[in-house]
């Protein structure tokens, strides 16, 4: 890649931020360059980023009806998996599965509740609803 | 008085963060010359680690291979520290800060409130360095940004002790001496017979040449059936792979080209500068197949696995002509 080529084109996932790209100068050796971004790469990130809400919404519509707790809803948007938040957690994952369940997840105690808002990273009152 | 800490912007974290710590203890390190001496260009490609369901492609070696390889490579004196309890990591930080010590971390990516959002994923084996602290703000150079930057006490601590894949358990890392000027060309002839015999001859079909063609067999045959989304979400993730995490563009095939011309120049084997020019070209192919990639992805052109693949297998075949001829080079080298 040449160092006039390198793409300039404000990926919107970098959030106005340069990233450092490897291109080839005039006299032949290879420099950094900094890059507002590319477009394939935006694609690819926005894919990777869309599925995750996605999975929040859908999991979000199911808490509505009633088939799921929140908690399920607020691992995808902390970007997470049951394997992850049960990592995070120190839990089983079958147990963190069993709090999927609303009539489980209302009766959970405050300690559980308060374990999952910090790993999660969000407010205890804000676990316990879906905004 | 240690000598104040300059920030350069780099393209991959950890060849940021080990450079700027030799720099810093008194050698001139480039990235490209630590990426390359620590023989860290690979492509490997694991199906049984899967993230949100997706195989994990490398275009390096594992994590903390270029911290461990310069450390052995140079003599570095580096001292590492992982700790159990969040509050004991924090005060050892600060304590080593205190002492005008510039300070590794291992983090998790999720956690940095500077990162852009798109960005924050739970990827925990990001390098940073600290270089200070005011109130409670730490002084961060983290290599991938811009300029310096700062991150508050509770985010950094909830980003040196996340849960999952690669935990960083609190790492913290750095250097305790100046080490002596090395001697570029036998250090440089040995990490490249390293990255030929890794790429070339490593014994799983996983690993290496071996392991872009095993790649390309498997995209060949994603199948449609669900009208593409999952063939989409798989080719996405390689291409998120290969250029979206700070590779230096074309899965760190660049970087490493800039390594060979910078040891031709250092050491005056010319050889090598021929090969740095061959490997760009290789990794103009590498930004094609993302290209390809991306726009069957946005629907611009139908998606079709078998032509993805097609393109892979092209690659596997230039990589081992290319590691071929480094191989013979290398060998060829008398010094």
């Amino acid at each position: 890649m040449r160092d006039r080529d390198v793409p300039q084109e404000g990926n919107a996932t970098l959030g106005g931020r340069r990233k450092a790209v490897y291109a080839v100068a005039e006299d032949g050796k290879l420099r950094i360059v900094p890059s507002s971004g590319w477009e394939a790469e935006e694609i690819v990130t926005r894919q990777a980023v869309e599925d995750l809400e996605r999975r929040a919404e859908a999991a979000r519509a199911r808490v509505l009806a009633g088939e799921t707790s929140p908690l399920e809803y607020h691992m995808y948007r902390a970007r997470m998996d049951v394997t992850l938040l049960s990592q995070s957690t120190g839990l089983w994952g079958w147990r963190v599965r069993r709090h999927f369940r609303p009539r489980v997840f209302e009766r959970l105690p405050r300690r559980l509740r308060l374990r999952y808002a910090e790993a999660l990273g969000i407010a205890l009152e804000t676990l316990g609803k879906v905004d | 008085m240690p000598p104040a800490f300059t920030h350069v912007h780099a393209s991959h974290c950890e060849s940021g963060v080990m450079s700027a710590l030799v720099r810093h203890s008194g050698l001139p390190m480039s990235e490209a010359m630590a990426f390359g001496l620590a023989s860290t260009l690979s492509f490997a490609y694991l199906p049984f680690i899967r993230i949100n369901g997706l195989p994990l492609i490398a275009y390096r070696m594992p994590p903390r291979f270029i911290i461990k390889g310069l450390h052995r490579g140079l003599g570095l004196g580096m001292r590492f520290e992982k700790f159990r309890s969040p509050e004991r990591g924090m005060a050892r930080l600060d304590e080593l800060l205190d002492a005008g010590r510039l300070v590794g971390l291992q983090t998790s990516v999720f956690w940095l409130p500077y990162f852009p959002p798109d960005l924050r994923f739970h990827f925990n084996a990001h390098n940073l360095l600290v270089y200070g602290r005011e109130g409670d703000d730490y002084l961060i150079s983290d290599p991938v940004a811009e300029t310096a930057v700062r991150c508050a006490r509770q985010d950094l601590e909830k980003a040196r002790f996340a849960k999952g894949i690669l935990a960083p358990k609190g790492l913290l890392f750095y250097a305790t001496r100046t080490p002596p000027a090395p001697d570029l060309a036998r250090l440089g002839k040995r990490a490249l017979a390293r990255t030929a015999r890794i790429m070339l001859h490593t014994p799983l079909p996983l690993i290496g040449v071996r392991g872009i063609r095993m790649l390309a067999r498997r995209v060949e045959k994603l199948s449609l059936a669900d009208g593409g989304a999952s063939a989409r979400m798989y080719a996405g993730n390689i291409v998120r792979m290969q250029e979206e995490i700070g590779t230096g563009g074309g899965g760190f095939r660049f970087l490493y080209a800039a390594f060979l011309q910078e040891l031709a120049a250092a050491t005056g084997y010319r050889a090598l500068d021929g090969l740095a020019a061959r490997l760009v070209e290789i990794g103009d192919r590498w930004r094609e197949f993302a290209l390809a990639a991306a726009r069957m992805i946005r629907g611009r052109d139908a998606l079709a696995p078998p032509a993805l693949g097609a393109r892979l297998h092209a690659l596997a075949a230039e990589e081992k002509q290319f590691f071929r001829e480094l191989d013979a080079a290398q060998r060829a080298w008398q010094c």
